[in-house]
Formats: structure tokens, sequence, C-alpha cells
């Protein structure tokens, strides 16, 4: 076995959490079971990592095995790496093909190998259709970097990808064009929609979150504002019609379920100022630039609690509510829609 | 939708009514239980509220306001802005004494976004104490309960020989030195 390769495995089992390394491993299914279970995972995880390498050489692993564990790690920890949604769209006609998965990677790999020689690519189907691809980029002359990969996640029958955030920014178009090669569409285009956790994006572009039958997230969140019952007839609410109100209009706007999981939300104005008359010194056609980011670990159910909580007025700026429906995070506002910051309401 | 007035019933014998007007219900609700739990010889009602004017569907059954206290968070905002537009809905003779303002947020200054200049100019300019307090702290939330309870004792007119007006023209003589 290559001392890459064995490089490469002892470091992903190194970043694995101790508890999740027998899942993993089985979930890899390479080494065979017997030896799995024969592991013992109480050690020091330096020394798990070694006996692991150690099951591989006898089991004589190439850099194919290598990147599949390296897929199943990402796949398990997919909350670690900033996912991006590209659409996909077919010219025109758009004759419905049966999908052929060894066609796909036959393609793919082709036109992506057609320009690179020196690529490590990798595909995986996980349950739920979803096709995992591992490219590790190198260039015309230095071997492909296993720690720099990109990750794309595609489902079969959407019009949907699903990219990581990686540093080789100049190779995306390259990217792109195999994987529309690949699966017959016509052309593909960043959505502006992105975030840690890949299921949520599923959720949104697939238009699942508000179904209450089938989220990524099973249990509804524990509801904050539930008031202990008003027991005390001393205690009077004065307007309890108000926060009926309130419930109902939020309920209509973000629905009864738990809303899919953003971390961010960005809106950059493109305006022109625009000044009084009287103010002579300021240019007319100067542009005011402003960007408004909102951040959280789980922006939309903050959003949801905001009006509940008593810290904005309740429907919402439809800027911040059209997330997803729009299906994007990042927005540009510009002159001509009329729409200004002012509305926006920080959390 | 109406102005709350300050005589416009008469007094019920030995019971006092407090409202507490801010958009934080949290705090609200706390302070609310800490003052019903304060030791206190007369019936008391407390009146929650998050803005002004309050519904008129329910005049005829809501008490004579002895107290009102807004609470402002100087955390936000949202909930200055509409203290502000509440105060239009409350008569001016309210303002003889029968009004506070309690002010938290004011210990995590990072997060203020409250100008305090403005929030001493409301106090001016409607002649009402601004009482600083740190409500999500236990001691201090007892201590304000405790200290409300003996202005609504006074707004109420329970204590002999102190008037409301009286009272708050007692706390303005050591305020504006």
């Amino acid at each position: 076995m290559d001392v890459t390769v064995a490089e490469f495995i002892r470091r992903t089992v190194l970043k694995v959490p101790r508890s999740h390394i027998p899942a993993l491993l089985q979930a890899w299914g390479f080494l065979p079971a017997a030896r799995l279970q024969a592991l013992d995972v109480r050690p020091l995880k330096e020394a798990i990592a070694e006996a692991v390498v150690q099951l591989c050489q006898e089991n004589s692993a190439s850099i194919k095995e290598a990147a599949v564990l390296d897929i199943v790690y990402n796949h398990t920890f997919q909350n670690k790496r900033v996912w991006t949604v590209y659409q996909m769209t077919k010219a025109t006609g758009g004759e419905t093909d049966i999908f052929d998965f060894t066609a796909f990677k036959r393609k793919f790999k082709r036109r992506i190998q057609s320009s690179l020689i020196n690529v490590t690519i990798n595909f995986k189907e996980f349950e739920d259709n979803a096709i995992w691809i591992r490219i590790a980029w190198g260039t015309s002359y230095t071997k492909p970097n296993q720690y720099k990969a990109t990750y794309v996640v595609y489902h079969s029958q959407t019009p949907y990808a699903f990219i990581s955030k990686s540093i080789n920014r100049s190779n995306l178009p390259l990217l792109c064009q195999a994987l529309i090669v690949a699966s017959n569409y016509g052309d593909i285009r960043e959505m502006e929609l992105r975030s840690h956790c890949l299921d949520s994006l599923k959720d949104i572009v697939f238009k699942r979150y508000s179904q209450t039958f089938q989220t990524h997230h099973p249990k509804p969140l524990q509801e904050r504002n539930v008031a202990p019952e008003n027991v005390d007839p001393r205690l009077i609410q004065e307007d309890k019609s108000e926060k009926e109100r309130i419930q109902r209009v939020n309920q209509e706007v973000f629905g009864d379920g738990p809303q899919p999981k953003l971390e961010f939300a960005q809106y950059k104005l493109e305006t022109m100022f625009k000044s009084s008359p009287k103010m002579v010194n300021v240019s007319e056609r100067e542009s005011f630039r402003c960007l408004v980011k909102f951040s959280s670990p789980h922006l939309l159910e903050a959003l949801k609690s905001l009006a509940p909580a008593g810290m904005a007025d309740a429907p919402l700026s439809p800027l911040l509510t059209c997330i997803p429906h729009k299906a994007r995070n990042y927005f540009k506002i510009k002159e001509r829609k009329g729409v200004l910051a002012a509305g926006l309401v920080s959390p | 939708m109406s102005v709350v007035r300050p005589f416009d019933k008469l007094p019920v014998l030995n019971s006092a009514a407090i409202l507490l007007v801010g958009t934080d219900e949290d705090l609200q609700r706390q302070l609310a239980q800490t003052i019903l739990k304060e030791k206190k010889d007369f019936k008391i009602s407390i009146h929650l509220a998050t803005s002004l004017p309050l519904p008129a569907e329910r005049d005829h059954i809501r008490p004579r306001i002895d107290l009102i206290v807004f609470m402002i968070n100087v955390q936000s905002k949202y909930g200055f802005k509409n203290i502000e537009a509440s105060l239009a809905h409350v008569d001016a003779n309210f303002f003889l004494g029968k009004v506070c303002f309690l002010v938290t947020g004011v210990g995590r200054v990072n997060h203020c976004s409250v100008d305090m200049s403005a929030v001493r100019k409301l106090g001016d300019v409607y002649c009402s104490p601004l009482i600083f307090c740190e409500l999500e702290l236990e001691g201090i939330r007892i201590s304000t309960a405790q200290r409300l309870l003996r202005m609504l004792q006074i707004c109420a007119g329970h204590v002999p020989g102190v008037s409301a007006l009286f009272f708050s023209s007692l706390m303005r003589s050591s305020n504006d030195e």
C-alpha cells in the first residue's frame, strides 16, 4: 500500500470522534466485519488509527478506497462544510431520459480528465438516491491534493447539485461543465443559497420544508414563549387578541413545522444616494453602499421567534421571510424595485 | 381605543392596580410574579400589556389603574419606540406622579442600542422617575418589586399624608440637583 494512502487514512480516522469510529468504518464497508468487531476503540485515537491502517495494509487499500472513506466521513459530518446550491436547466425540448449511473460516471470522468490529467474522481451512491462525487484536484505538474478535495452531491432526478465550498475556485467552471455534460442538462447557475446544513438546503430546494410529514428535523423545537398557564387571577393579560394575531400571522408566514437551518442571510444594497436639493456637496450619482448581514446558528427559527418575543412587528419584512420561498439567502437590492433597507429590523 | 385615565373610575376599597407596559414579555412576567410573591396587606391586580392603548372591549371590567410602569430595555430599539408611541395614549394627569420608567439592560454596554440620553430625556419630558435595574438578577428584581409596591401604595392613596404628586416631587428634587 502506498505511503500517502496510509497517511491519508490515518489522518481521516484521527478526525473522527472516537464514538463514531466503528459506525463510520462499518459504513465504509471495506474492511471485513469480523476484523472490525475485534477492533478495540478504547485506547488512544492514535492507536486506533494505527490499527485501522494496519488492517487496510492487509487488505491492500488503494487511493480509491481511501477516497470512499473520505466521502463517508464527509457524508456523516456534512455540517462541517459550506454547501452552495446550483441549479441546472435543460436547453429545449427536454426529453426525459432514464438516469444511468455508469454512463454518468463515465461522462463526468471523461470531461474532467480531458482537461486535467492529475485528478482523483470517486463516486458513491447513498440510500436517499444522493450521488456523492469527490474530486481531488492537481495541476498538470503536481499530484492531486487529497486533503483539499471538492465534494458534489447530486440527486439524479432533480436539477440541483450541491457543491462544497473549496479553495479551488479556478476549477469550478470545469466541474460545472462536467456536471451538465454528465447529467444531460443545458446550463447551470449558482442559486445564491448557502448553508452548512445540507439537509436543510435539500428541504428548501425540494420544497419539503413546510410539509408537516417529512422534514429532516423530526422533532419540533420547543416553543419558547408558551406562557405558563395564567393561573393567578391577579395577573391580567390585557392584549390577548393582539398576541393571537401575532401567532396567526407568524404561522401564515412560517408555517407550522420547524424551519430549515440556515446560518446567514446577506443583503447588498446597490442603490443611488438620493439627496435633497439643498445638499449640493453630495454627488447625485454616488451609489449608496451598504451590506446587511444576518447570522445566527439557526436563522429562520430566529426570525420566526422575533415577533412572538416582542422584538419586531408581526408581519416581518417580506425580504426576510421570502428566503425559503425564493430559495436564496444572498440578495442584491436594486434601485427599481423600490425596497429600502429601512424596513429591516435587526434581530 | 381610549386614553388611560387615572380618575375615570372609583377606587375599590383596599385594592390597587398596576399596569406594566413593555415588549419584553419574559421579564415582564418574571417581575409580575415577583411582585405577587411579596407580602402585602391589600388586594393587587397586575395588568400586563405590550403597548398602549389598551383594548377598549375590556374597559368595563378593568379597575382604576393606579400606577403605570413602562419597562424600557435599552437593548431593544423596537421596544423603546413602542414605548414612545404608547406614551401618547396616557392621560396627562398620570404624569403627576403615577408613571415610572424601569430601565433594564444598562449593564451590558456593548449590547445597548438605545442612547442613554434619549432615555433620560424621556424621563425629563414626562416628569417621571427613571429606575435603573437589572431585572435578570433575582435580588434586584425583588428589591425593585418592593419599591414598586411601595410606590403603588402611595399612588393608590393607601399611605396617609403622602400623595403621588408629593412623592414624585420629592423624588425629582433629588434627581435634578
